[in-house]
């Protein structure tokens, strides 16, 4: 049977990526966030050696564009090209899925009344791929399979964070119902505090910040509470994101052993990083 | 929040805010569909070759395209239904990065925006 060995929560702040692109892993103003990501996919190769991730993310009107807006979907293919955003792609490989194990989960959660909407086509933007090569090797290929999930956090009304964290839960019981023996990572991705639009623009919040990473690890439901516009307040109209934090935290067990944390905010946006297995 | 009236965008009460729902992309919706055609190298080629013929495509209004030729990325979000993942695309394509989109929305230069940043080299 397929089983949940990490959960994991990351921003996916776009200039990360040509700062990676570029190896600036040493200079002082990005050491903070690349050190932070060396210990954990060392963790993540030696220690919990994962065959897939269910990686959770948000297109940002890169390959979806708004005459359709699922309000969560799933890709089931066994590879993704990366999407332009408007200035090109990236030099990494093709991201490879896991169309078996993406079918199944799509299956799952819909009979168990999460609707889905099914891609058998779609591109992968910087909300997947800025996090996927800090955290998984790509040379020569990807150590790692991906499931895509994609919930709306642009065009609202969105989802609920309580509906995020309950999506998760069903997430778990569908991996944990997979015949096959798998080692699956779920990630959630997004944020942390940040504003793109307005005079606002450019709003952070620190201790919004901390004070999400501590719930997140010990009383998740509290931020499961919360509604967008708590969350947009605080930390600014696009720290929305959040709520796909709790699709991975509704994953795991209500008790987790945090085993990594880190936090940076050199510009417009809180970057945050934590991981974290079941508690026994 | 109150309900907004038909063609009335909403307020949430936000300051500086102007949360993209129902009400920004009803009436952006040509805006976004041009911003999202320019993710394909050929657009961007063609936009910046015939700007005014690209937009004609789309059926924006006289503010819109005005916003657009003016570069002016807060009239697009504020007034006509841009999103700003939508609008980026187009701040890309005639050559402006996210940073000084948002020093120009926030009335600052953009050496100004920068000096209020923990760490103005992680970009």
């Amino acid at each position: 049977m397929a089983k949940i060995v990490a959960g994991l929560g990351s921003s996916h702040v776009p200039s990360i990526g040509p700062a990676y692109d570029t190896k600036r892993f040493d200079e002082p103003d990005w050491k903070p966030l690349f050190d932070g990501y060396k210990s954990v996919k060392q963790w993540l190769r030696e220690e919990i050696k994962p065959d897939v991730v269910v990686f959770v993310y948000n297109d940002h009107g890169s390959d979806f564009a708004l005459d359709r807006v699922p309000t969560f979907a799933i890709g089931v293919r066994d590879e993704y090209q990366q999407a332009d955003e408007g200035f090109g792609l990236r030099p990494l490989p093709a991201v490879k899925g896991h169309a078996d194990l993406s079918w199944f989960i799509a299956k799952e959660l819909i009979y168990d009344e999460f609707d889905m909407t099914i891609c058998q086509e779609m591109r992968v933007d910087h909300g997947l791929m800025v996090p996927l090569p800090l955290l998984f090797s790509h040379e020569p290929d990807w150590d790692i399979k991906v499931v895509p999930v994609l919930v709306n956090v642009v065009q609202h009304p969105l989802p609920t964070a309580q509906r995020c964290y309950r999506l998760g839960a069903s997430i778990r019981k569908a991996i944990e119902a997979y015949p096959e023996d798998l080692k699956v990572a779920i990630i959630g991705t997004g944020g942390m505090s940040h504003q793109l639009h307005g005079e606002r623009f450019g709003h952070l919040n620190t201790e919004f910040d901390t004070q999400w990473l501590d719930l997140l690890e010990r009383d998740p439901g509290r931020l499961a509470g919360m509604t967008h516009r708590e969350i947009m307040e605080a930390a600014g109209a696009e720290a929305v994101e959040l709520i796909m934090w709790l699709v991975m935290r509704g994953a795991m067990t209500s008790k987790v052993l945090r085993t990594h944390r880190n936090y940076y905010a050199p510009m417009t946006t809180g970057m945050g990083l934590i991981a974290m297995v079941d508690a026994a | 929040m109150r309900e907004t009236k038909p063609g009335e965008l909403s307020d949430w009460g936000i300051q500086g805010t102007y949360v993209f729902d129902h009400t920004r992309s009803r009436i952006g919706y040509g805006l976004n569909k041009l911003c999202y055609s320019l993710t394909d190298p050929k657009n961007r080629e063609r936009y910046m070759q015939d700007e005014a013929g690209y937009m004609a495509r789309f059926g924006l209004s006289d503010q819109q395209k005005a916003a657009i030729l003016q570069r002016d990325w807060l009239t697009l979000m504020k007034n006509c239904g841009g999103n700003v993942y939508y609008v980026y695309k187009l701040a890309a394509t005639v050559g402006s990065g996210l940073y000084q989109m948002g020093a120009q929305m926030r009335g600052q230069t953009y050496e100004q925006f920068l000096q209020t940043r923990n760490a103005k080299g992680a970009r």
